[in-house]
């Protein structure tokens, strides 16, 4: 078990032909995903990878029974085609595309809003449940199954995170990257809540950073139940000026908000264990685990 | 994109919403003559630099007769103005906006933004504008009144009638409200924006609204569909180290260190220059290498740090994964030491997808350079290294 994906979930690719998503598709599949199929206006009925491409997502799914859509569309038409994986009703859409234009997010989010679907990213690595599932474009390196799950805002941030987490001998049971972009779909909040449902996961990493006020929501959250199991976050960001777009364009702030600090602040107060520093969250894991 | 505040207000008046008559004037002998043609007896004479808090900063001036405007913008023009948003060094004011000056009964703050936590369009107004309106906000979160647009359902004249009536206003001028908030929300969808803010929008004595000064910010991801607005960026703005990274697949941000810093990530990048400062280092810049960043890119981004003179170590730290490849990273660090030479220690984190191959192929092209097995130890080295070295 973990949250959102596991050995059984059915994917498709959206953008299947193109360069990056031949590339990480084909590691996909190599990886054990279950990649059923693509979808590329045009190419319907080719064969791509040695799996079906189609015209439409809705027929994709009527001919694969797929369950989630990795989207890999340019910027320009990625929103189009987030919308048409939500109107064939995929319960779960995973969209690594950076740059798309924050106002076409504001539509998709409208679309989500009562929909079947749950959208990871987009400008996300994806999400991962070792040696079970890989959907997105996180490298397959040193993950190794476990009861840790890892929600981040940040790709590479989650690859040191998980390395770190494995060299303290312990796992992961999901790490998903919520994406760098100023409007998203599943936050921090929706993936506390998944693993705190999930029986086999049993600590949470939260992974912030600079910009917006998400961590301060999770910290909200928190502050409002008994936590059933231990969270450590970490927020990157505390050398940085925040009315700069530090890489990632969530980072910057518009309107006042946003530092580090005052994050960090707003979780410790919810009782959350935050590390001290970037090279110990593995160890502050371990401890967090060891006092719970 | 940030666009100047004359461009703002042009932008604005095509969508209805008004501004004090205005001129651009980048030579101080054109002064006199551009307050004289634009009428009235007092101007603001306000430098077009990109940052805000120009006010405190002496960078508007409020004059009375056509010397006092051209002595103004001869005291501004070609001036380095320091505000709270520039950095230490400011900015070159290399033109000035005159306007009218408008006599205000009341300053009000009006601004359209993306609200991130709803993922909707959003207002926020309060009955009082000004320069601390951010500071305000927080103090007191109530001052700031917050209505969000329901896109499905388009622009809710009644919602913005009633934020007009929250702001105070009466008669006319609510009725002008609520026609600058429709004007807002359509430039801010046709322009694709990520904030329009007037700040003041003045509310005169004559019982009119007028804006006094706008920013805005345009979404850089959008530029592609508005190749009409992409041209009015002005290139001087940037910082030209930070324009020639753009060009390179590279996220870079000048800081003002010792310590030069590439990192493959924005977290990961943010979180390195974190730990430098907790370890006691001054990081030189930020810079994060795109995924999709070539052996060619990563040697301009490269060169970049060679040639600042600032620098007494540089720390690379990536994390090979996805398409990016640490023996790219490598080749890229390779070729640039090559051309330019490398004076500093250089101290090399490769993990991930081919981390091993990246250090072989640094030693193989003969580059000098200390290797590190994790995030701590190569900041550690980095410190240490600097500190020598500017010893």
């Amino acid at each position: 078990m973990a949250i959102l994906v596991d050995s059984a979930t059915k994917v498709i690719c959206q953008g299947f032909t193109g360069r990056q998503a031949s590339y990480h598709m084909e590691r996909a599949i190599a990886y054990g995903t279950q990649v059923v199929g693509g979808v590329v206006p045009g190419k319907g009925g080719s064969r791509h990878l040695g799996l079906p491409v189609f015209d439409r997502v809705a027929d994709a799914v009527a001919a694969t029974g797929a369950t989630a859509s990795a989207v890999f569309v340019p910027p320009a038409s990625a929103a189009e085609a987030i919308i048409e994986a939500i109107d064939a009703e995929l319960p779960l859409i995973v969209c690594v595309t950076e740059r798309i234009p924050v106002l076409d997010m504001v539509r998709v989010k409208r679309r989500l809003e009562g929909s079947a679907s749950r959208l990871i990213g987009p400008n996300s690595q994806g999400i991962l449940n070792p040696g079970r599932c890989k959907i997105g474009v996180m490298p397959a390196h040193l993950e190794r199954p476990g009861r840790v799950g890892i929600v981040s805002r940040s790709a590479s941030l989650t690859s040191e995170v998980v390395e770190q987490v494995s060299a303290q001998r312990l796992g992961q049971s999901t790490s998903v990257g919520i994406g760098g972009d100023p409007v998203h779909g599943l936050g921090f909040v929706d993936c506390l809540e998944l693993f705190f449902r999930d029986p086999d996961t049993d600590c949470v990493v939260l992974l912030g950073e600079i910009g917006g006020s998400e961590e301060e929501e999770a910290a909200a959250f928190l502050r409002s139940q008994r936590v059933p199991k231990p969270v450590v976050a970490y927020v990157a960001g505390l050398a940085a000026p925040t009315e700069r777009r530090m890489g990632h364009a969530g980072t910057v702030n518009v309107f006042g908000q946003g530092g580090a600090a005052e994050k960090i602040e707003s979780l410790r107060g919810a009782g959350v264990t935050v590390a001290e520093s970037v090279a110990e969250i593995g160890q502050t894991v371990r401890q967090a685990l060891k006092a719970a | 994109m940030n666009l100047h505040e004359h461009q703002a207000k042009e932008i604005l008046g095509r969508y209805g919403v008004p501004s004090p008559a205005g001129s651009l004037v980048s030579r101080a002998d054109a002064a006199a003559a551009a307050a004289k043609s634009l009428g009235g007896s007092s101007w603001a004479v306000k430098a077009q630099i990109h940052a805000g808090l120009r006010h405190d900063a002496g960078g508007v001036r409020l004059v009375s007769g056509t010397e006092a405007a051209a002595t103004a913008a001869s005291e501004l023009l070609g001036k380095r103005l320091v505000t709270p948003q520039t950095g230490p060094s400011g900015k070159l004011v290399r033109s000035v906006y005159i306007e009218q000056a408008v006599g205000a009964a009341r300053e009000l703050y009006l601004a359209i933004l993306i609200d991130r936590s709803q993922g909707r369009v959003a207002f926020l107004a309060s009955r009082t504008g000004g320069s601390d309106i951010e500071q305000r906000a927080q103090a007191e979160p109530g001052s700031l009144r917050h209505l969000a647009v329901d896109g499905d359902h388009g622009f809710d004249l009644q919602a913005a009638a009633g934020l007009a009536a929250d702001l105070g206003l009466e008669g006319r001028a609510a009725s002008q409200a609520v026609e600058i908030m429709a004007a807002l929300y359509k430039a801010f969808l046709e322009l694709d924006a990520s904030l329009i803010e007037i700040n003041p929008l003045a509310l005169t004595h004559e019982g009119s609204l007028t804006a006094l000064d706008v920013k805005m910010v345009l979404d850089d991801n959008a530029l592609f569909r508005h190749k009409d607005l992409a041209a009015l960026r002005d290139v001087e703005e940037l910082d030209p180290t930070e324009l020639e990274a753009q060009r390179f697949a590279l996220n870079y941000v000048h800081l003002d260190g010792n310590i030069g810093v590439m990192v493959n990530g924005a977290g990961l990048a943010l979180a390195t220059l974190d730990l430098l400062k907790q370890r006691g280092g001054a990081p030189a810049d930020f810079m994060d290498i795109r995924p999709e960043a070539s052996r060619d890119q990563v040697a301009e981004g490269f060169r970049l740090l060679l040639r600042n003179q600032d620098i007494d170590a540089i720390l690379v730290n990536v994390y090979g994964g996805g398409i990016l490849r640490c023996d790219t990273v490598a080749e890229g660090i390779a070729a640039a030491c090559r051309s330019e030479g490398l004076r500093v220690p250089l101290i090399v984190r490769a993990a991930g997808t081919n981390g091993e191959l990246a250090r072989k192929t640094l030693m193989a092209q003969g580059v000098a350079f200390t290797p590190a097995s994790s995030i701590g130890a190569a900041v550690a080295s980095a410190v240490e290294a600097a500190g020598r070295e500017a010893a």
